[in-house]
């Protein structure tokens, strides 16, 4: 089976709200609640055997704000497929496919660490990365890049770090490296 | 009958005599053993490793018996990132140190924080200890560590602890 053949079988299945091909790659955007069964079928029938990576991104002010990725693989025959679900912001909450792929475990403590996606019949959803009782979720658009103060007594705390008018960022340029070097840049400069 | 000799002057002995200070003596002892707690924590770790390998052998400066153990140590080379969620361990292994103790932070990060000006990163080993010698580089080559380390040796050999324990006594007994 070809990656547009799975892509075909998993359409006439469920009911996709997009899909996008770029660059031989299919990204297939489903509702979240058909979520959990697509990537059942995708697994059980379609031979996705492996997920490779999952992700979250943060649309900050559209609606739905967040977005779950799931990139799918299949060892077998080589292929690669993405599955996409929008979730809102009133309702964080995604089922988790720690039962199809066991190691999903991890990747979704990642997003609910990052994010605050909050992932339904997880059996360990833990902070992976930031501590336990740290208030934030990092990677969300709103967070600030230099933190914002937290303490969680005996465990750590946090303080916003200096950025003495950065972030810096170096701008490709095929120019000298003094007009190359990273300097303090902000959106309106660009 | 009892004869006893009286303390009589022995030329054998005296060559071998030498007059010093206490604290010369200590100081002198001190930095010449100097054993490191590896604190390595990120990329300038690799660093350290290197520094006490067959090429740059920190040994010749008495400094190549790392301890894991931190009551063992006498110096904590801070050697990468100091994360929040880290920090607070490397305090508590820092307490656990016996006295007299000294910290080398090693690289950007354990000084500053480095390129990581972010929510995520202490930016700088000293706001949680007291450092006594700051190493730059990212990462410092073995070469800066070593400097870096008889920098410290220097620093230890000024250190005064006796003259002023045997100051605060006579203040107290007269
Ligand atoms: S100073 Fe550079 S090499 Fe050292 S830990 Fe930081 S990033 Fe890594």
């Amino acid at each position: 089976m070809s990656l547009d053949e799975a892509a075909s079988r998993l359409q006439e299945q469920f009911h996709i709200i997009q899909r996008i091909d770029f660059r031989g790659e299919i990204s297939l955007e489903l509702p979240l609640e058909l979520l959990e069964q697509a990537c059942k079928f995708a697994k059980e029938q379609l031979g996705f055997n492996f997920l490779t990576d999952l992700s979250s991104v943060d649309n900050f002010g559209d609606e739905p704000r967040f977005e779950v990725v799931y990139e799918l693989y299949s060892l077998e025959r080589n292929i690669h497929l993405r599955l996409k679900a929008r979730v809102s912001e009133d309702h964080l909450e995604v089922p988790s496919v720690t039962h199809l792929w066991p190691t999903a475990n991890w990747h979704e403590r990642e997003v609910y660490d990052m994010m605050g996606i909050r992932f339904s019949g997880h059996p360990d959803l833990r902070r992976i990365l930031m501590w336990e009782g740290y208030p934030y979720y990092p990677l969300r658009k709103d967070f600030p890049l230099e933190g914002k103060s937290s303490n969680t007594p005996d465990v750590a705390f946090s303080e916003p770090a200096p950025l003495a008018g950065g972030p810096f960022v170096t701008l490709p340029s095929p120019g000298h490296i003094k007009d190359r070097e990273p300097r303090a840049r902000h959106a309106e400069d660009q | 009958m009892v004869t006893t000799a009286p303390a009589a002057y022995d030329s054998k002995v005296e060559g071998n005599i030498i007059f010093s200070r206490l604290d010369a003596c200590i100081n002198w002892m001190r930095k010449n053993s100097l054993w490191p707690m590896p604190m390595g924590l990120a990329c300038c770790a690799i660093e350290m490793m290197a520094a006490a390998c067959a090429r740059y052998d920190i040994a010749r400066f008495g400094a190549e018996v790392m301890r894991f153990s931190p009551r063992q140590s006498d110096v904590m080379i801070v050697a990468g990132t100091v994360t929040y969620k880290m920090a607070l361990a490397v305090k508590r292994i820092y307490d656990q140190m016996p006295e007299p103790k000294w910290v080398i932070a090693m690289g950007a990060c354990a000084s500053s924080g480095g390129m990581y000006r972010s929510y995520a990163v202490l930016q700088g080993i000293d706001r949680l200890l007291p450092v006594d010698v700051y190493v730059s580089g990212c990462p410092p080559r073995p070469e800066a560590l070593l400097e870096g380390l008889m920098k410290l040796q220097q620093k230890i050999e000024r250190e005064k602890a006796f003259s002023d324990q045997k100051k605060e006594l006579q203040g107290v007994f007269s």
